[in-house]
């Protein structure tokens, strides 16, 4: 447990020490209040009194995009740098468990989604203190976002330690994130009985309940188990060390 | 303190270590030494904890390195041979989040950290961000991390490639200081090496142990003939005739000569130590003996006899 917050400290470090947190939180605050700002301008205009259906719908929906643009880009350093540079080795020789490595490094990338997570809050507060809009769906539709962009993460990392490259590990997860998407976009093309399935297992339309504020604990069964495969996967990957070796073999 | 037995390595269908056996007590430094790709890496990295042998088994402080991994990585301290440190972190920083791994207790750590800082002479170089050392503190910050926490058994691979011959010297110097407190074990592809600083070697080629014994012992068992270097102040022709008298001697090679200097090698029988009669001779004859001296083969002749003629010479596992 202590290990696993060391390691956490460090990818926080990683994270805060260069210009990555800095850059990435720009550009979700960026995306995240450009899309705030239209759909309010939007619903002030044309949308009457139908926030919770509305506007909250409209303003979560556009902000699984946004985690899917920037997440790949938080989880595509956590195993890919350290395998190019070689610090995973030291790593590996000192008293660490492969579960608490994992651990270590989801939970310092997932503490760092938080902390671009909270800013966008403060616009639709500021919202509130001149309208008073129910709190309910709002707050449903911020823990679907924090769900979704914990799944997104878990996939990013398991994506990051199969790959030494970043650039790699990025596109990697963006591919299996967009197919997620991409399955159901189009229902005429495949029978109801396959769209009816691939609805179950896409993440962006288990996410459709909480924009609406509707929380469904099948949807957070759905999440937990992604996220818990994937870790899976992670660990999986990383043991492959054992038999491909790190680096170069001599 | 450290056991490996038959210890084989395979990445796929190539076969980077094969049935490598050997035993490191406790206090020693020994020397693994062996050309590039030879295999020294990957028997470190197998004890390192980094990844587990195809077959075989390894201890180290007792516990197996693959049944009680994390047992046997809190007893090592590992220096791995690409030094690859976190570069956006300070030294300090970088030794917190080490001790912090390794379990040291919070209230050692601060006096630990000062402890390795300084045996490594990084100590003023604390605050300054990893990325921006010179390749020469980076190993220093790399020997300080596997010091740290004051480990039984350190492994160390290759510590010196790439370092100027005075940080060279430097660090064969700590190693050396190590003796006594720590078991080490350490690769190198440079023969002097371990001459400098090893009480064994283990010699490794294309994957198996050729040989493992003292600098010393190497030496002997390998030398047919041994060979004493003399420099006297005399005719060259009456100093052969003379030394070539002397029971035991099997040639005399003239190597130089400079004004009345003459410089002559000895080769003898290895059995006997001719240096004391050698001397007397010479000097009974009347000439200065300016200097007499054992020629030491190289580890370099000793390697190449070994990689070419390994059949000569005997494993000797254990020592």
């Amino acid at each position: 447990m202590k290990t696993t917050l060391t390691i956490c400290k460090r990818e926080l470090r990683a994270y805060f020490g260069s210009y990555i947190a800095y850059v990435l939180t720009a550009l979700f605050l960026l995306l995240t209040g450009g899309f705030f700002y239209s759909w309010l301008r939007y619903f002030i205009l044309f949308g009457g009194y139908v926030l919770p259906s509305g506007l909250w719908q409209q303003v979560f929906l556009d902000m699984r995009y946004c985690a899917m643009i920037v997440l790949p880009l938080v989880t595509m350093r956590l195993f890919a740098e350290e395998k190019k540079l070689g610090t995973i080795e030291l790593l590996w020789t000192y008293p660490v468990r492969d579960l608490e490595v994992v651990l270590g490094k989801f939970l310092g990338a997932w503490l760092f989604y938080v902390f671009m997570l909270v800013p966008t809050a403060v616009a639709p507060l500021v919202f509130y203190t001149f309208y008073q809009f129910d709190l309910g769906p709002f707050l449903t539709g911020y823990f679907g976002v924090l769900l979704l962009g914990t799944a997104f993460i878990a996939c990013g990392m398991f994506v990051s330690s199969l790959t030494e490259n970043q650039v790699v590990s990025a596109m990697g997860t963006y591919g299996i994130l967009i197919t997620f998407w991409y399955i159901t976009w189009n229902e005429s093309v495949a029978s109801v009985a396959v769209i009816e399935g691939l609805l179950k297992v896409s993440l962006f339309d288990r996410f459709l309940n909480f924009a609406r504020g509707v929380v469904d604990t099948q949807d957070i069964v759905f999440f937990v188990l992604f996220v818990l495969y994937f870790l899976f996967l992670t660990l999986a990957s990383l043991d492959a060390r054992k038999w491909r070796g790190v680096g170069a073999a001599s | 303190m450290i056991q490996a037995h038959r210890l084989t390595k395979r990445f796929g269908s190539f076969t980077a270590i094969a049935e490598v056996s050997f035993r490191v007590e406790e206090g020693e430094i020994v020397g693994f030494l062996g050309p590039n790709g030879a295999g020294k890496s990957t028997t470190m990295r197998i004890l390192g904890g980094v990844f587990p042998p195809t077959a075989g088994y390894a201890r180290v402080a007792g516990y197996d390195v693959v049944d009680d991994s994390l047992r046997a990585r809190q007893a090592i301290g590992y220096f791995p041979e690409r030094v690859a440190l976190y570069t956006d972190m300070t030294v300090r920083e970088y030794l917190g989040y080490v001790a912090d791994m390794k379990h040291v207790p919070a209230k050692e750590q601060a006096r630990e950290i000062a402890r390795v800082m300084d045996r490594c002479g990084v100590t003023h170089m604390g605050h300054r961000l990893i990325g921006t050392l010179s390749k020469g503190y980076r190993q220093r910050v790399g020997i300080a991390q596997a010091l740290l926490g004051q480990p039984k058994v350190l492994i160390l691979d290759e510590p010196t490639a790439g370092l100027d011959p005075e940080q060279v010297t430097e660090v064969r110097k700590l190693i050396r200081e190590l003796r006594g407190h720590s078991t080490v074990i350490l690769s190198t592809h440079i023969l002097p090496e371990v001459e400098a600083t090893c009480d064994r070697v283990l010699i490794i080629n294309q994957g198996r142990l050729l040989a493992v014994d003292t600098p010393r012992n190497l030496n002997r068992r390998l030398r047919q003939l041994s060979q004493i270097h003399v420099e006297a102040q005399a005719p060259l022709v009456s100093l052969l005739e003379t030394l070539r008298q002397i029971d035991g001697v099997v040639r005399v090679e003239a190597t130089h000569t400079d004004h009345n200097v003459v410089a002559v090698t000895v080769l003898t029988d290895p059995t006997k130590d001719l240096r004391g009669v050698i001397a007397e001779r010479v000097v009974r004859q009347g000439w200065p003996l300016l200097e007499i001296r054992p020629v030491q083969l190289s580890l370099e002749d000793i390697f190449l006899e070994l990689v070419h003629r390994p059949d000569e010479v005997s494993v000797n596992p254990g020592g």
